[in-house]
């Protein structure tokens, strides 16, 4: 009994370090900018596509696998920010003042885009995702699983996130996005260059889905062009739950998520999996829609 | 004019019945089945325009309510057994009106959260209803579950498809220009200035949420009736997006332009075969640019019949 607990809680929190970097993409868009970055979902499957061939070919020469590690999540996180500054340019920048629902429309035309393109580029088919570092078990008896990928995907995705912490909290530049996120006009004002802000915003969101898309390619080693969309949903539920444009709200979010979900498979049935995100979303916006750190701001006459 | 239009009806039923027999005879099975699926997306855009584009509620769930009335009518006719009648023509219409208010039950439903939420938020809450439905259908192994539903009889054909076409039309047009019409276009513009009109602007919302969604359940019952197949897969996010850009395409708000879009999102892909399996790359980037250079859609709020009148009159 505890034993199955505590697997469920290992689970949930390996699968949950996975969306809370992904919910963090979602979440810094939205502060900024107000608007569902759709196609972050779509960047983090290219993200899983880029790390899957980079590791293709650095594994005949580079033997040590932590390197390799290092360089294909480098590498993927490299190339998801290159596809996201792009989207950011060609799509979204012409957008900046108009309706936001246009802006949200369009997210889903570039997602549509991206996953289509993935399906012909890359063929629908699912691949297997090279193991980069051979799996060992950490844990022996007590009938607990526990494999080294499962603690490298929490290290990592623990270490990303103080990284993005100390960014946002004791950097210039963390400052000026908080300052562009509370209000775009005003700290236009003030001279902050809010271009420049989106643009670095948007570098740290791709790289963070970069980065857990190679994590996600650990620990479920079947990718395929379509594999962005159910846990972009997922990863954006995270957000709201932990409130939208909250940093600490979507790496919450994105483990109580993973929890949950973990929970659900072991004790109702694997076929609820993906309801159960659902659920919760539909159950803190009817309660308490601001999210569980976010502040709610009443729209004046 | 009363009987007039009575007698426009008439005749446009004649017509519809006429044509009927004409393309099943002479057509080729292929280009009357787009022309079908021409009309499914036309009921399936006009309902949505009604929540997206003239209450100003972003929509994101509409697949759910299709795959609800699709489910209702097709469990009727083909799963319950009750009687022959649901096999004939007529049991088969009463099925699909019969999954149309179930699903715009379902739609109260979902309308409610939609009282305190806007925005992103609702955009994202009627999404997350709109996959517990397929997910619920995904579990529920009387209607077969991920295996789907299959030997439903298939009755909708062009006649009863476009009947449909044009009771939505005339029943969103007359809804429009009703007074509770108007007090839902008066949401959309602005929801405070609304309310201190008098407005009740919650009971309006959801007033649009359920008519809409009960033409998405019409059009769910015509799909499954046409297809004699449907799977949860029928109803994935994917198609709730297909109905969005419908709407968006022709012009939020916009009844005819609703129409136009319906029948261009579901030419398009059939249009730009010839690219194979670059067709769906381009259909997003067609979108895109689209919005990039005309966001307000092809006719905006206007319908087509509005562009051509002189501006002095406007």
């Amino acid at each position: 009994m505890l034993q199955a607990f505590l697997q469920n809680v290992i689970n949930g929190l390996a699968q949950g370090s996975v969306y809370a970097l992904v919910a963090l993409g979602y979440t810094m868009v939205y502060g900024v900018l107000q608007f569902i970055n759709f196609a972050h979902s779509d960047i983090f499957m290219l993200g899983a596509f880029g790390g899957f061939y980079l590791a293709k070919w650095l594994s005949p020469s580079v033997s040590n696998p932590l390197l390799l590690l290092v360089s294909v999540i480098l590498g993927s996180m490299a190339f998801c920010v290159a596809v996201g500054l792009t989207v950011e340019r060609i799509a979204y920048r012409p957008l900046r003042s108009a309706p936001r629902l246009n802006v949200l429309i369009t997210a889903i035309g570039v997602s549509l885009f991206l996953e289509n393109l993935g399906q012909v580029v890359f063929g629908a088919d699912p691949q297997v995702f090279p193991s980069l570092i051979p799996t060992k078990s950490l844990l022996e008896g007590e009938g607990l699983v526990l494999n080294n990928i499962q603690v490298t995907v929490v290290i990592v995705s623990v270490l990303l996130m103080l990284l993005l912490h100390w960014i946002v909290r004791h950097t210039k530049l963390g400052i000026a996005m908080r300052a562009v996120s509370f209000d775009i006009e005003v700290a236009n004002l003030m001279g902050i260059p809010t271009d420049t802000i989106i643009i670095f915003t948007f570098t740290i969101g791709s790289s963070l889905a970069g980065a857990a898309a190679i994590l996600y390619g650990l620990s479920y080693p079947k990718i395929e062009p379509l594999l962005g969309v159910m846990i972009g949903l997922k990863a954006f539920v995270a957000a709201v739950f932990g409130g939208i444009g909250n940093i600490m709200g979507a790496a919450v979010g994105g483990i109580v998520l993973g929890l949950a979900e973990a929970f659900t498979v072991y004790y109702v049935s694997s076929t609820f999996r993906d309801a159960i995100a659902f659920g919760i979303l539909i159950l803190i916006l009817l309660f308490k829609p601001a999210g569980l750190f976010g502040t709610f701001k009443r729209e004046k006459v | 004019m009363k009987r007039f239009q009575t007698l426009v009806l008439i005749a446009v039923v004649a017509l519809l019945w006429g044509l009927n027999y004409l393309f099943e005879e002479n057509l080729n099975p292929y280009v009357l089945r787009v022309i079908i699926n021409c009309g499914i997306g036309m009921i399936l855009a006009m309902s949505l325009n009604l929540v997206n584009g003239c209450a100003g509620q972003f929509s994101l769930g509409h697949a759910g309510f299709m795959g609800v009335g699709a489910y209702i009518s097709a469990t009727i006719t083909s799963v319950l057994n009750l009687s022959p009648f649901f096999q004939t023509d007529l049991g088969v219409g009463c099925a699909i009106v019969i999954g149309g208010i179930v699903a715009s039950i379902a739609g109260y439903l979902v309308g409610l959260p939609s009282l305190r939420l806007k925005g992103d938020y609702l955009a994202i809450v009627t999404l997350g209803f709109g996959e517990i439905i397929r997910i619920c259908f995904l579990n529920i192994e009387a209607v077969g579950g991920a295996r789907g539903l299959s030997g439903i009889p298939p009755k909708s054909n062009f006649f009863w498809v476009y009947l449909w076409v044009v009771v939505t039309f005339i029943a969103l047009l007359r809804l429009l220009r009703s007074s509770y019409g108007r007090a839902i276009l008066s949401v959309r513009e602005n929801e405070i200035a609304a309310e201190s009109m008098g407005i009740d602007i919650s009971h309006y919302k959801v007033v649009a949420f359920v008519v809409s969604s009960f033409f998405a359940g019409i059009a769910g019952g015509l799909f499954a009736h046409f297809q004699s197949f449907i799977d949860p897969n029928s109803f994935v996010f994917n198609k709730s997006v297909e109905a969005v850009i419908m709407v968006v395409i022709g012009g939020m708000g916009s009844l005819s332009g609703a129409i136009l879009g319906g029948v261009i999102v579901t030419l398009l892909p059939e249009v730009l075969r010839v690219f194979e399996q670059y067709r769906m790359v381009i259909f997003p980037l067609i979108l895109i640019v689209l919005m990039l250079v005309r966001p307000m859609g092809l006719f905006g709020h206007k319908e087509i019949w509005e562009l051509f009148r002189r501006k002095a009159s406007s």
